[in-house]
Parts: structure tokens; sequence; C-alpha cells
């Protein structure tokens, strides 16, 4: 089966007046159809970025310097500038953080979805918004005709980010990138879209990027999970391993320190220092500082182990719990 | 008896738009009023001891930040009213809210906006003592070091400006700065919210350190129940703009009494439980603007009742230590047949 996003050694780097800063350092994973790829870090990790390169919303002084991404089976990076335009919202298709930054504030629901949909397709205004009707009720939106008629300010930041992942459905892309999209939401509302979400990839088939702080949102609704530190993959697994048996020591870290795994008013085990700057990495291993095993040997660039289905970058890898 | 540090007293806020002037002309010829009035606290009471960190937990518009504005003395309350040893901590006069002790100490979510980023971070902290003469001048220096130290950063900072410091040493500072006062209350608004989880962390270490050695007593206001859990000795439900249940901690998320209680506890992801449906709760947070008649919650609720419709719930004792405000608990719905048991509840 071809991945329905497959991304090879892709490289961001930006420009600035301190040097070239990597941003996305050699960044390879794929998503299967019906999946959920979880990509998991801390700001400043690269994460965001990466999404950004794969959509080609990557502007100067930044620059995809390097990599292939595939979306079924077509190389992005190869196509004209045109081509790309068309691809882009409909086979690949992205939701932002921000859904009130998505939408336009002085169009009308409807007119904005059937804008998206006759972007691609001839179609008739008309056929437009009973697509877009069709799309806004497949992501659970209660009375989705009437709602074609609200402008933005009128729906809720829970609405305006079901309307943001509607708009994303449009075309039944093979793929989807959300860049943090329940962050803004209050619990019990990202819960709904997690579900809607998860029901989505498995009865559409779409292939979805996850991109995420929270490792607990990603653990409950992801099948696989990709943990990035300073703009390097540095642990890629299905979430199940990922979480019950971390083999990089800052995936341990990260989970370790989420206070719901530990007895009330005990002290969390924390990581030492703050994610480094882009621009100021340290020598071999970017966590080597941070790191609770580290020696010597992490001051070479660290080699990456294939274990079984997972893949850790890391000079001294966790022992598999028993 | 127990030694009640803060005592909040049937507190209600409520904040009017007046309506402007071709409104209020229009509403002269039609008899209408179009003032609009968010009811963001309503008749909310609660006792903090000594030494007790209380948790106020709630989605967004149920009035917690509101609430901790109003027991650091940034707004006064409409009615009721907020006792810090017993002393009124905010009074309105004429118009204008008078802040009565500064034993009260604020911090904020965003370590970005509570800085100046103009100042050194040592006047940051000195600034409060110094206008108030708290510290004599010529040991303000070493008092700024002290509390620098205790928060777990180098003396030699304070002469660096705030975007020299990353988020979470930004909220460092910001604890130093609120310490510096010696309050007796700290109210933290959602205090660890903006920060990355290794960072919070570390925050939280340090928040747990400072409480046993300090002694301190905590409002400590969150989103994040399992933050609550960790650093909270009680916690309190706010739904809309009141109190919908208070528990000691451990009870509380062991079993939660209150139907947006559990539902909220459902709707939480957790780490390492693997794939599960979520959608626990259904339906839009209302408005505060225009809350649902009779119990807030009874729109999204599965037990909801008749009476839910109708009658306000008021908060009463259910089992030790713990309240909750809910007919289920406080003599029935009219709609028995469907509510499930809580065994407890009948206490």
């Amino acid at each position: 089966m071809t991945a329905a996003l497959e991304v090879r050694g892709l490289t961001t780097q930006f420009e600035t007046r301190g040097g070239v800063v990597t941003a996305v350092n050699n960044v390879s994973f794929k998503v299967e159809p019906g999946k959920v790829l979880g990509l998991v870090g801390e700001s400043g990790s690269g994460k965001s970025v990466t999404g950004f390169s794969i959509m080609g919303l990557i502007d100067n002084p930044g620059r995809v310097t390097a990599g292939e991404i595939f979306v079924h089976g077509v190389d992005m990076r190869k196509l004209s500038a045109t081509e790309q335009r068309q691809m882009r919202g409909r086979d690949i298709a992205m939701v932002f953080q921000d859904p009130m930054m998505t939408l336009n504030p002085v169009l009308r629901i409807g007119d904005q979805m059937a804008m998206a949909v006759r972007v691609h397709e001839k179609t008739t205004k008309r056929a437009a918004w009973d697509r877009a009707r069709a799309a806004l009720e497949i992501v659970g939106i209660p009375s989705a005709g009437e709602r074609l008629w609200a402008y933005p300010h009128q729906l809720s930041g829970g609405m305006r980010q079901r309307v943001a992942i509607a708009t994303a459905l449009l075309h039944q892309p093979a793929v989807i990138l959300a860049d943090e999209p329940t962050t803004a939401l209050d619990v019990s509302i990202q819960g709904q879209i997690l579900a809607e979400v998860r029901r989505l990839a498995d009865e559409t088939n779409t292939a979805i990027v996850w991109v995420t702080h929270d490792l607990a949102v990603i653990s409950s609704f992801a099948d696989d999970i990709a943990v990035m530190y300073a703009g390097r993959i540095v642990e890629t697994g299905t979430a199940e391993e990922v979480i019950a048996n971390p083999r990089h020591p800052y995936t341990r870290g990260l989970i370790e320190s989420v206070p719901s795994l530990h007895q009330a008013g005990e002290k969390l085990p924390q990581i030492p220092g703050a994610t480094p700057q882009l621009s100021k990495l340290p020598q071999g291993c970017p966590f080597r500082p941070r790191c609770n095993v580290a020696n010597q040997a992490c001051l070479g660039e660290p080699p990456a182990h294939d274990l079984s289905g997972r893949r850790v970058v890391c000079h001294r890898p966790l022992e598999a719990a028993a | 008896m127990s030694d009640i540090l803060l005592k909040i007293d049937a507190v209600s806020k409520r904040f009017t738009r007046k309506p402007g002037v071709v409104a209020a002309a229009i509403d002269r010829v039609t008899g209408k009023d179009s003032t609009v009035t968010v009811h963001a606290v309503s008749n909310v009471s609660l006792e903090v001891e000594r030494g007790e960190v209380l948790g106020i937990v709630g989605e967004s518009g149920c009035g917690k930040s509101t609430l901790g504005r109003i027991v650091s003395g940034i707004y006064a309350p409409t009615e009721g009213e907020v006792l810090l040893n017993g002393d009124i901590v905010a009074k309105e006069v004429h118009g204008a809210v008078q802040k009565q002790t500064t034993r009260v100490q604020m911090i904020h979510q965003d370590p970005f906006a509570s800085l100046n980023p103009r100042m050194k971070v040592g006047e940051i902290i000195a600034e409060g003592p110094r206008i108030h003469g708290l510290i004599p001048a010529k040991e303000v220096n070493d008092r700024v070091g002290a509390l620098l130290e205790k928060v777990g950063l180098e003396r030699a900072y304070a002469n660096r400006l705030p975007h020299q410091f990353s988020g979470g040493q930004r909220q460092r500072v910001a604890i130093a700065r609120a310490l510096a006062m010696s309050p007796e209350l700290l109210v933290l608004d959602e205090a660890v919210a903006s920060l990355d989880v290794s960072i919070q962390a570390q925050v939280l270490n340090l928040f747990i350190d400072l409480r046993k050695d300090l002694g301190l007593t905590a409002l400590f206001i969150s989103h994040d129940l399992s933050v609550v859990r960790h650093v909270c000795d009680r916690v309190a439900i706010m739904y809309l703009g009141r109190l919908v249940e208070l528990a000691p901690a451990s009870d509380l998320y062991e079993k939660p009494l209150h139907p947006y209680t559990s539902a909220l506890f459902d709707s939480v992801p957790k780490l390492g439980v693997g794939k599960r449906s979520f959608a626990a709760i259904q339906g839009e947070i209302p408005s505060p603007i225009n809350p649902p008649s009779g119990c807030a919650f009874h729109p999204r609720c599965p037990f909801a009742g008749p009476r839910c419709k109708v009658e306000i719930p008021t908060i009463a004792k259910a089992g030790t230590g713990r309240s909750v405000a809910c007919h289920i608990h406080n003599g029935g719905t009219g709609a028995e047949a469907s509510v499930p048991v809580f065994t407890e509840a009948a206490a």
C-alpha cells in the first residue's frame, strides 16, 4: 500500500543574522491511510515548521533545503508552484491552531467553504454550498444548513475549529495536517473534536498528522507517535509502545513529568534546563546537556537504531522494560 | 478551631454594559432595556485555611479568573465580601476599586505579558517592597538576591531584562515578585498553563518546595485537572459562575459527585490508557450573558429531570468535607428512574 504521506530527509533552514538555523533537520516519517500520527514536541522543537514545510508554506528567510515529500506517491517538491497549489486543499489540507486566523471574518461560513470547493472543481455555487453543508454535518455541527449563513464571530471557538476541519475535509484529501488544533479549546470541547477526528480517520480513510505538545492528548487517539527535539525526530513507534516503553531519555523525561502519573504532592521528576536555542545547539546530541544518562560518546552525532518497528536516535537508548 | 485565613462570603460579580447614546434613546422610546449584564460569579462562598492550597477548576467563562481577581482585590465584588483575616480585601469608593491590603499577591498566566519588558528583573522584584516601604533601601539588593535564589535563579540575573529569560524563568521571576511582598495568600491564575511540559514540572516542583518552606496559603486556579490534583488539598469546581462541587482533592478524584465534574474528568485525555472514546459532555458551554434557567448545567446533563430546568440547586453538604450543588444529591429531580445511584450522597 502506498503511504498517504511519506516524508524523507526533510530539512528546513532559516537564514538569520546569527547564521543559518536548521529548524527541521533530516526528518523522515510516513503515515498510512486511515492512521493518525502524533508529532509531539515542546515549543521550538520544529514540529510546526515541519507541518508548514510539508504544505509548502515556508517563506523567506526560510527555505526547505532538502528532502522529499510524497503525497500518494507524488513528490510535492518536484512540482511547479501551480501544480503544488492545485494539490493543496485537494490532496493535502491543513488545520491551524487558531481558527479565527483561518476563517475570513467578513465572509459567511458557506461562502468561504464554497470558495474552497470551487477553487478545485467546476461546479455551481449551489452544489458547492451543498458540499459545505455535508462537510459541516460530518464534523458534528448541529443545524449545519443554518450555520452556513453565519459569520465566524457568531460561532464559538469549538464550532470555528469544526468549520476549519470541515473545510479541510471538503475534497476528501489523502492527508490532513493539524497543527495544535485543540490547544486553544476547553477540555470538554477538545474531547468532542478528538472523537470526531478519530471517527473521520477510521471512516474516510484520511491520514492525519496531529502536531501537539500534549502527550496525553496524543496517547489517547494516535496510532503512531514521533517525538521531536531541536528539529529532529528522536523517537518513533506505535503510540502504545512509545508511551509504555520509551527508549529515548527525552521521551521518558517528557512522560515522567506528567503530573497524573504521580502521587499527589510528591515532587515530579523534571528534565533540567530549558530547550536549547536552535542557533546555539550543543555539540553532538542536542539533548546531551539535559540528559541524565549522557556520557562522552554523546559528543558525537547520535546514531539511529531500528528496534523492532521503533526508531530511536540516541547513543545510549534505554533498555526495554521487562 | 481551624484557622481560617480567607473567607469568601456569598460573593457575586456582575459586569454591566450600559447602552450607548443611540441605544439609550431607542430604549426610552420603545420602553425596552438593552443593558447587557454578565453574571461572572454568582453567590460563591468558600473558606481557605492557613497553609492550605485550594484549587479552583473550570472551563473558560466559568468565572474562576474573576473570582481570583476579586480575591486579589483587583475587582470589588458586586455583592458579598472577601475577608482576609477578617479584613476586607478591596472595596469600591466612588466607582474606583481601592485595594485595602498587600497581603494577597497574584501570579498571572502569561509571564511575557506580566513583566514590564523595560525594567530590569531586580527592579521588578523590588518595586513593590520599595513603594510600600517594606524594606530599607540599602537592604533591597540583598533581598532581591535572596528571592532570586529562592526561586532557583542566580543573584546576578537581577541586572537582566525579561527578554533575556525563557518562559519558565520568567514565571520564576513573577513568583519572586509576588513573594517579595511576603504575602499571606497567593493567587495563581493558570500559572503553569503557558509552559512546556518539562518546564511546567520544574515550576510545579518549585511551588511544592516553596509551600513546604514558607507554609504558603494559595488559591490555585487552573483548567488542568491533573496539575490541580497534584498540588491542591481541596478542589472547587465552577460552572458558569457558580460553585458546583467542593471536596478534598483525593475524594473528588476518586469519586466525583456532580455530573459536570465526572463528565469533565471523563473528557480529559489521560496518558497511557490506550485509545478510548471521548465526547463525555455534549453541547457547548452556555453564555454567561444568558444562562439557562434552573441548574446551568441541565442542557448538557444526561441525568437532568424537570426540577433541574426550573430550580437553581443550592450547594449542600454531601459527606465529610464535601459539598455539591445538584438536585440528584439533594432531594431528587423528578426523573429518578434514570439517575445513577450515588451511595455516598445519601449520607
